[in-house]
């Protein structure tokens, strides 16, 4: 019998540790405490807490949204088989949006513990680089990469293989393996929970990475903001070199490799692989002009390859299972499995794994539950300040790297972000663009002012000063930005504004010529009004509005003097009998 | 309030003139001066024994590593983990991610602006809180959420924030007697 509690980031924001503790605390009492182990996310970030029971016989037993008052009950059913009397099974329709999914690069998070590597070890752990130590040359394991088709996880989607040729190629030596952790784009966490929920996977494909190309040195670049994903690291690195997994003549071939971990500190630039290189040296993170590749020139300008976490997570199950049964998940193009967190108007938020070609609404639907209070959908943002919103009726687009980019957004990490009809698509422009203008580094002035303008367009918009002309000022300025800026960040930036555009055209036209935001989101452009036949003249929307604009005797209907009122939204949030709305 | 920079905080700081105690930060350069590319780990080090950066530590690691200090200052101010002021008591970490924004953030920012009479990063006069939006915490099914102090606090509003806010300076206060933070 095991009990295993969920404890990444998730679950212990929703309350896992206290939860650990409870189950800890009642398994002492009853002289079974060596019975309970930790594991990371395993995707359903909505049931958090989870408690997984194991039986004798390995058959698991799943407790959802678990009080620390559970504890005895978990307990009771985890040692007698009691049925529990308060604590919450997984419903079937969960474990079905679970079968619906591929997990590859997921394989191990939420099953092992992550902090023990005899947990990788027996699934197979480090068995890809022995084999590939034993029976490949780096050739031949460039190759397998080729025929699964892998491509880059953290959003442009650039071949593998082609990567890993270009540094095997070069001739300087020493070669360096980097692991892209930056995980910068707000709405995605799928970097992190592979890192907390099964580090070893990722050495294990960085150790890959360096036989091919040539490398004895890997560096694990990580988001400071995660500190738990560099622990968990820091543990599994201690452990695999204990093991002799790295050091010199790993598994008796002459092949040393070792990696060490290099905290970020905070700047979404360095996702760019040469800002990422300068970050790294110690200095501003600020992209260069390509070429001179990092393939070419990179870390103190030896040959350097750059890949990123989920990438890296997909390779060690290449060398188990082939490449060819990567290749056989996919489209043609987009091959083997991706990796999305859900979020937003979600019922199911979470981290899922499917097979590239599902539609979205599949994923959106099908894994995700559908929209918050069965609401209706209205669009779905991908590839963060990078990508756009795809609207609700291009939802049967396949998720593939050419069929995403159609749209006008793109694949990008793989945040996934829904929005219902309560959200302004102008806002949401505004929200990247107000993300992207603090973080541009500043070397290019398309780059550095062009966002603050069209932010400053945005902002006026949204706040009911928008003129005729902005919506053409700002595909102006979109266009300069995309086409003077050095890096992918400029490059891509004004993307949010042009999607919007392309599919929101009339809720930017609304706000600038009717002064209305359709969403009823934008608050300077919404009115107040008290509706005759809700309104029971209780006074409390009087009583509280601060600049005293509501007027009305006990038991009399109640008016707003709009040119009073201050568009707070108090009256609103406390009438008990709805009959204050907004328009 | 919106500066172009730091540097009025920097001058700031050179008035109040408070000398830093190097003792500390001594063992942390023995360890990486010798190393090329290191700036950016002494730097964290140097954060996590003061809490932020003063303007002395920097000049002293410059002086120590050979790193010229505009280009000490310019890595510090390029990274949002760096802080060259001293922070309150309790550090309020505010989620402005995608997620969090679709689900309310920027009410929960105003609610806990209002209760505070701060704005994103500010100290209250009590140096009991201070503010700091960022751009994710990666708990997006649990949107809107803040941390404070390494606790998150979880699917928000505007009420729940403000009593979250209340109920640590009622605690503190309760703890500590007034005026000891």
């Amino acid at each position: 019998m095991k009990i295993v509690v969920g404890q990444g980031s998730c679950g212990i924001a929703a309350g896992a540790n206290k939860v650990n503790e409870a189950l800890n605390s009642e398994l002492a009492q009853r002289n079974c405490s060596n019975h309970i182990e930790t594991t990371g996310c395993c995707g359903t970030c909505y049931l958090e807490p989870i408690v997984d029971v194991y039986d004798d016989l390995g058959n698991k037993t799943t407790f959802v949204q678990v009080q620390a008052q559970w504890a005895k009950d978990i307990v009771d059913f985890a040692l007698l088989g009691k049925e529990p009397e308060t604590a919450l099974k997984m419903a079937e329709e969960d474990h079905a949006a679970q079968r619906k999914q591929k997990k590859v690069a997921l394989r191990n998070a939420g099953i092992i513990n992550p902090e023990n590597i005899n947990d990788y070890l027996v699934r197979e752990g480090y068995e890809a680089i022995k084999k590939c130590l034993a029976q490949m040359t780096p050739l031949q394991v460039i190759e397998e990469i080729k025929i699964s088709g892998l491509r880059g996880r953290g959003g442009a989607g650039f071949p593998t293989w082609f990567k890993w040729n270009a540094a095997y190629q070069q001739k300087d030596k020493p070669k360096y393996i980097v692991c892209n952790g930056d995980e910068g784009d707000p709405g995605a966490f799928m970097d992190r929970s592979i890192l907390e929920g099964d580090p070893h996977s990722v050495i294990e494909g960085m150790m890959i990475g360096g036989y091919a190309i040539g490398a004895n040195e890997g560096i694990l670049y990580v988001r400071a903001e995660y500190p738990l994903a560099i622990k968990r690291l820091e543990i599994a690195i201690e452990q695999a070199r204990s093991k002799g997994l790295l050091g010199k003549n790993i598994f008796g071939s002459g092949f040393d490799f070792d990696v060490w971990i290099k905290a970020g500190a905070g700047a979404f630039v360095c996702g760019e692989e040469t800002a990422l290189i300068a970050s790294l040296e110690g200095q501003r993170g600020m992209p260069r002009l390509k070429p001179p590749f990092p393939a070419q020139k990179g870390y103190w300008n030896k040959p350097t390859n750059i890949n990123n976490v989920e990438t890296f997570a997909n390779i060690p199950w290449i060398y188990l299972n082939g490449g060819a049964a990567f290749a056989a998940m996919g489209t043609p193009k987009s091959k083997g499995t991706k990796v999305f967190a859900l979020a937003g108007k979600i019922k199911k938020g979470g981290l899922v794994e499917i097979p590239m070609g599902l539609t979205l609404r599949e994923v959106i639907f099908d894994i995700g539950g559908g929209i918050l209070d069965d609401k209706k959908a209205k669009a779905v943002q991908m590839g963060g300040p990078s990508g756009g919103c795809i609207p609700e009726a291009l939802f049967d687009t396949p998720v593939d790297y050419e069929s995403i980019t159609e749209t006008g957004a793109i694949m990008g990490s793989g945040g996934m972000v829904v929005m219902d009809e309560s959200t302004c698509m102008v806002g949401m422009a505004k929200f990247f663009l107000d993300f992207t203008r603090k973080e541009s580094c500043g070397k290019c002035i398309q780059c550095r002012i062009g966002t603050k303008r069209m932010l400053e367009i945005l902002t006026r918009i949204t706040e009911g000063e928008g003129k005729e002309g902005d919506i053409e000022l700002l595909e102006e300025l979109s266009k300069r930005v995309m086409d003077g800026s050095l890096c992918a960040l400029g490059g891509t930036a004004p993307n949010p504004v042009l999607t919007t555009l392309k599919y929101f055209r009339h809720e930017y036209e609304a706000h600038i010529r009717d002064k209305k935001c359709p969403a009823h989101s934008c608050k300077n452009l919404l009115t107040y009004e008290i509706l005759e036949d809700k309104c029971t003249g209780c006074t409390v929307c009087a009583i509280n509005c601060p600049t005293k604009a509501i007027a009305g005797e006990r038991k009399q209907l109640h008016v707003i003097h709009q040119e009073l009122c201050i568009k707070c939204g108090k009256c609103k949030s406390v009438c008990r009998f709805q009959a204050v709305e907004a328009l | 309030m919106k500066q172009c920079c730091e540097c009025s905080n920097m001058h700031e700081q050179r008035a109040d003139k408070i000398p830093s105690d190097f003792s500390l930060l001594y063992p942390i350069l023995d360890k990486y001066k010798k190393k090329a590319g290191s700036l950016i780990s002494i730097l964290q080090k140097a954060q996590e024994i003061y809490g932020f950066l003063p303007l002395d530590v920097m000049d002293k690691i410059a002086e120590e590593t050979g790193i010229k200090a505009p280009v000490i200052y310019g890595v510090a101010t390029f990274y949002t983990q760096f802080r060259l002021n001293p922070i309150g008591k309790y550090l309020i970490m505010l989620c402005k991610g995608t997620a969090c924004h679709v689900n309310g953030a920027g009410e929960i920012e105003e609610a806990v602006c209002d209760e505070l009479k701060i704005v994103d990063g500010e100290t209250t006069q009590d140096k009991l809180f201070t503010l700091n939006n960022v751009a994710c915490l990666g708990c997006c099914s649990l949107s809107p959420v803040m941390m404070i102090n390494g606790e998150t606090h979880a699917k928000l509003t505007p009420d729940k924030a403000r009593k979250i806010l209340r109920d640590i300076r009622k605690n503190d206060f309760v703890e500590n007697g007034e005026g000891s933070s």
